[in-house]
């Protein structure tokens, strides 16, 4: 409640400037979102203003494009399979990093992390280089390795993140009962870690979805969602692109909704039992 | 009164036969030392606890007391030295396959779990008989009172009865030993001393061995069987509470247990002089510390006044009252004496103090003490 | 407390994954660097040609620091927009977690969606150019708009702001809010709490965030192939030519090699400059 109280005294002391500067600068991360969503039932197919004509063309043209449809599949199966990568390296990685000392580890830490920071250009032709040396064909398997390799280093960080924030006593308690390593990894560890583990696949979903820096080199024969964008927006403008981004969004904020209603009760257990 | 399942431990044969020799101590601690990189934080300690004993470890902040608890429990192995547990090695075995259990900190509970799965756990992954476990994990939560609460989730307890939950968690397992760490650090005053009295009956009740880490020296008091004192990664001295309160071996013990006053004395043919008081003591010539407990010295009369004849033993001196602090039915009262000595009593109350009195402590309550000097 | 099996079960897969698709590619990159081409063919005949090239010729170091400019560019507008917003949100709203949710929200539109966007926005014929005639500030559209490095930097602040908010927030939300009480209660007034106790404490996030919205946008090369024209192009660009349609790998490789030793170099000066500024 003090909170509050602090909220009221410094609304009313600070700047009056802040909260629209704050409007402003909203516009602007959503002006092409909303020109996005408005220009996807424009009747034109140039976006001049004002718009003309609301037509539902562009989202009709989407559902016969199969190419466009094959790509989101791709996509899907791509992310899908990034996920349990980054995650079943991601994990030990973070557990390697929360309590095991080992020579090198600072060269590991930054070794895994630096993806996270390293252009996508970097990561995505390092690996073209290792798949060709390796004699491998570019598909989607190489864009789903490459996609595992720039974000266990998102797994490893959120992991991390939670590995710290649990009470270590609560697996001393537990190895004190009688659980051996791998029961307290089950029993305690593993559930201690599940907003964080359902966190970073959501997070990583995401980001392989719309990865485009390392997928550009690693592409083989068929497409992610993005490199199929990418390949038509070269051509010109397709309005049908707005399309198809709409959607996306929608799905997007329906899953930040669950995800967020997900958090909130995970960190209520208490009065949801109640 | 429903038997706690604990207490059939006394009758499982494959518990006694543990323990080869009746008098043997149920935990052995050998030379153990422990270091954290170069900072060394137990130096070759030794210590026993017998079958059935509360024992405190009593320290400060650093002083290495949980770091000897986490050895027990197997959470850290020592650098050197052993530990035996009813006579077999305890160093070297996993967490897991020691028969200890913790009381922890702030408890440790399973967010996760219900309270009734908290007390259950180590049953459960141990693979007690499933028809087994409801009956144990209940005696448990009666045990320690808290049977309506088996369905509550930890989060929605209070901390006493967190706390009891702990406590219900480690004993359902009937381990030989319980560790407890500071387990009442977080309740508030009126609840912690209401624990207090709780675990020691619950102790008495199961007669399972307590090793209880505090740096509260009233708490050790009041529970132990015996206190062990710790300073540095050093034990200052293991005694019963009265007589390591009564007859403190150090100079540190006697200030870190109780109140004192160390008098830094030089001792000349039966006669120990600390500036102007003298008192009969029956050690060899040289320097000695004593230590004399605010509660030995009386007030005598009003500096003038004629006194009662003294004892053989009695020393009698002048001092000012330079403070004086209200203590319910006792005065704390801080004496200035005419050398500059400064002495702390123990008076009964009797309203303000001004000015110059007699006061008396008689020789034999002033402990010869170990002085780091 | 762990035993030798677990440490050992966790370390070595991530252990064995970062050595093979990290270690092993960054040492084919660095290999690469020092080959060259000859008749359309790598060959593997080690010599510091391609570096040689890299510092000589006048081209690659200007789009070099072009790419620097820009990215500098964005970083500062990233912090101006981001510190601010995210001031707000920390300090001074009620209802920071929604709002924090819009911040990230516009994460989740495709980047490429939104640089294409703002093409949309931007073009001659797009919504702004279109709009100014609608409402007669200008009566031809306005061209220099697009295929610009303006344009380069507006998309990119937009895509990076985020980035730079995010640990800048995260930053004041971790100032315990009695050092602020303390500071007023002491007699400073709110701008001088800002100055001394919430600023100075927030640099560790300011300094993360930029360097997310530095190292992300100087590598950026889809942004300037959409909306950069020849006077957009980066340095990115100019790898992606390489391993392209100019087909010399061993050359992309040094410029990519030298983006990383910047991009670690810079890192490791952030961190010590990171620890120096979160006191203890």
């Amino acid at each position: 409640m003090t909170e509050g109280l602090r909220t009221d005294r410094l609304n009313d002391s600070r700047s009056r400037w802040l909260p629209g500067y704050a409007v402003l600068v909203f516009a602007f991360l959503y002006l092409p979102i909303v020109v996005l969503i408005v220009y996807s039932f424009n009747g034109q197919s140039v976006g001049g203003f004002p718009p003309r004509g609301l037509t539902t063309h562009w989202y009709r043209v989407l559902a016969s494009d199969d190419a466009m449809w094959d790509s989101v599949v791709n996509s899907l199966e791509v992310a899908l399979a990034a996920v349990a990568l980054a995650l079943a390296f991601g994990l030990p990685a973070a557990l390697a990093l929360d309590r095991v000392s080992f020579p090198g580890k600072q060269i590991f830490r930054r070794l895994v992390l630096l993806p996270l920071i390293l252009p996508g250009i970097i990561t995505g032709l390092s690996l073209l280089m290792l798949f060709v040396a390796a004699g491998m064909k570019l598909s989607l398997l190489t864009i789903t390795l490459g996609h595992g390799t720039a974000l266990i280093s998102v797994a490893t960080t959120e992991l991390f993140a939670g590995l710290q924030a649990l009470d270590r006593a609560q697996e001393e308690a537990s190895l004190d009962l009688g659980a051996n390593y791998w029961q307290t990894f089950w029993r305690v560890t593993l559930p201690n870690l599940r907003l964080s583990i359902v966190g970073a696949a959501l997070l990583i979903f995401t980001l392989s979805i719309d990865e485009i820096a390392v997928s550009f080199f690693l592409i083989g024969r068929s497409n992610t969602l993005p490199l199929e964008i990418w390949s038509r927006l070269r051509r010109g403008m397709t309005p049908e692109i707005n399309a198809v981004s709409t959607l996306i969004f929608g799905f997007s904020l329906v899953t930040i909704l669950v995800w967020y209603r997900l958090r909130v009760r995970g960190r209520a257990p208490a009065e949801e039992i109640a | 009164m429903v038997l706690p399942a604990t207490q059939s431990v006394a009758a499982d044969p494959t518990r006694s036969s543990g323990s080869t020799d009746a008098a043997a101590p149920l935990l052995e601690i050998r030379s153990v030392t422990k270091r954290f990189g170069a900072t060394p934080v137990l130096s070759s300690i030794s210590l026993d606890v017998a079958e059935g004993e509360f024992l405190t470890i009593l320290g400060a902040s650093g002083s290495g007391k949980t770091t000897l608890l986490r050895l027990v429990a197997g959470f850290e192995e020592p650098d050197a030295g052993e530990i035996r547990m009813a006579g077999q090695r305890l160093d070297g075995l996993p967490p897991y396959r020691r028969r200890v259990n913790t009381v922890f900190q702030h408890y440790a509970l399973f967010p996760h779990l219900s309270v009734f799965e908290n007390v259950a756990y180590g049953l459960r992954v141990q693979n007690v008989r499933r028809t087994e476990i409801p009956q144990r994990v209940t005696a448990a939560l009666a045990m320690v009172k808290m049977s309506e609460y088996a369905s509550r989730a930890p989060a929605q307890l209070s901390g006493g009865q967190q706390q009891r939950v702990a406590l219900a968690r480690a004993l359902v397992n009937r381990p030989q030993l319980v560790l407890l760490d500071e387990p009442l650090s977080a309740l508030d005053a009126g609840l912690r001393r209401e624990m207090q009295v709780e675990l020691k009956s619950l102790q008495r009740e199961v007669g399972i061995a307590f090793l209880f880490v505090t740096h509260d020296q009233d708490e050790a008091m009041a529970l132990s069987d015996r206190i062990a004192l710790l300073r540095w990664g050093h034990l200052e001295q293991v005694a019963t509470p009265r007589e390591i309160y009564q007859r403190p071996a150090t100079a540190y013990t006697a200030q870190f247990i109780g109140q004192t006053n160390l008098l830094r004395a030089e001792i000349r043919q039966g006669m120990a002089r600390a500036g102007t008081l003298a008192w009969r003591c029956a050690s060899s010539d040289g320097r000695a510390t004593f230590s004399l407990r605010p509660e030995s010295i009386h007030l005598g009369a009003p500096v003038g006044e004629k006194v009662a004849a003294l004892g053989d033993d009695t020393t009698r001196f002048t001092a000012r009252i330079r403070r004086q602090v209200f203590g319910g039915a006792t005065d704390l009262v801080e004496l200035a004496c005419a050398d500059g000595l400064t002495l702390l009593a123990r008076i009964p109350s009797r309203g303000n103090l001004e000015g110059a009195w007699e006061f008396e402590f008689s020789g034999a309550d002033g402990v010869r003490v170990q002085d780091e000097e | 407390m762990y035993s030798r099996t677990y440490k050992a079960a966790v370390a070595i897969p991530p252990l064995a994954w970062v050595t093979g698709f990290l270690l092993v590619p960054y040492a084919l990159l660095f290999a690469y660097s020092f080959w060259q081409v000859e008749a359309q063919q790598v060959v593997h005949h080690w010599n510091l040609g391609n570096y040689r090239e890299l510092f000589h010729n006048p081209m690659y170091l200007e789009v070099l620091f072009r790419s620097m400019k820009i990215a500098g560019a964005v970083t500062a507008l990233a912090l101006l927009l981001g510190y601010p917003l995210a001031y707000y949100l920390s300090f001074c709203s009620r209802k920071k977690e929604l709002l924090y949710q819009l911040v990230i929200v516009p994460l989740w539109v495709s980047y490429l969606v939104r640089a294409y966007a703002w093409k949309t926005i931007l073009g001659s014929d797009g919504v702004l150019n279109t709009l100014l005639q609608y409402v007669h500030v200008v009566h031809h559209p306005v061209e220099s708009l697009l295929y610009s490095p303006f344009a380069v930097v507006l998309t990119l602040t937009h895509i990076y702001t985020p980035f730079a908010f995010l640990p800048i927030y995260a930053s004041l939300e971790h100032i315990p809010r009695r050092l602020v009480e303390a500071s007023e209660d002491l007699g400073a007034t709110p701008a001088r709490t800002f100055a001394r106790v919430i600023l100075p404490l927030s640099l560790p996030g300011v300094l993360a965030g930029a360097t997310f919205a530095f190292v992300l946008s100087l590598g950026d090369f889809l942004a300037p192939l959409l909306l950069g024209g020849p006077s957009g192009i980066m340095i990115s660009n100019v790898v992606v030519s390489l391993f392209g349609a100019a087909y010399n790998w061993p050359l992309g490789a040094a410029i990519s090699l030298s983006m990383l030793v910047l991009v670690v170099v810079l890192l490791s000066i952030v961190q010590r400059a990171e620890r120096k500024l979160s006191f203890g």
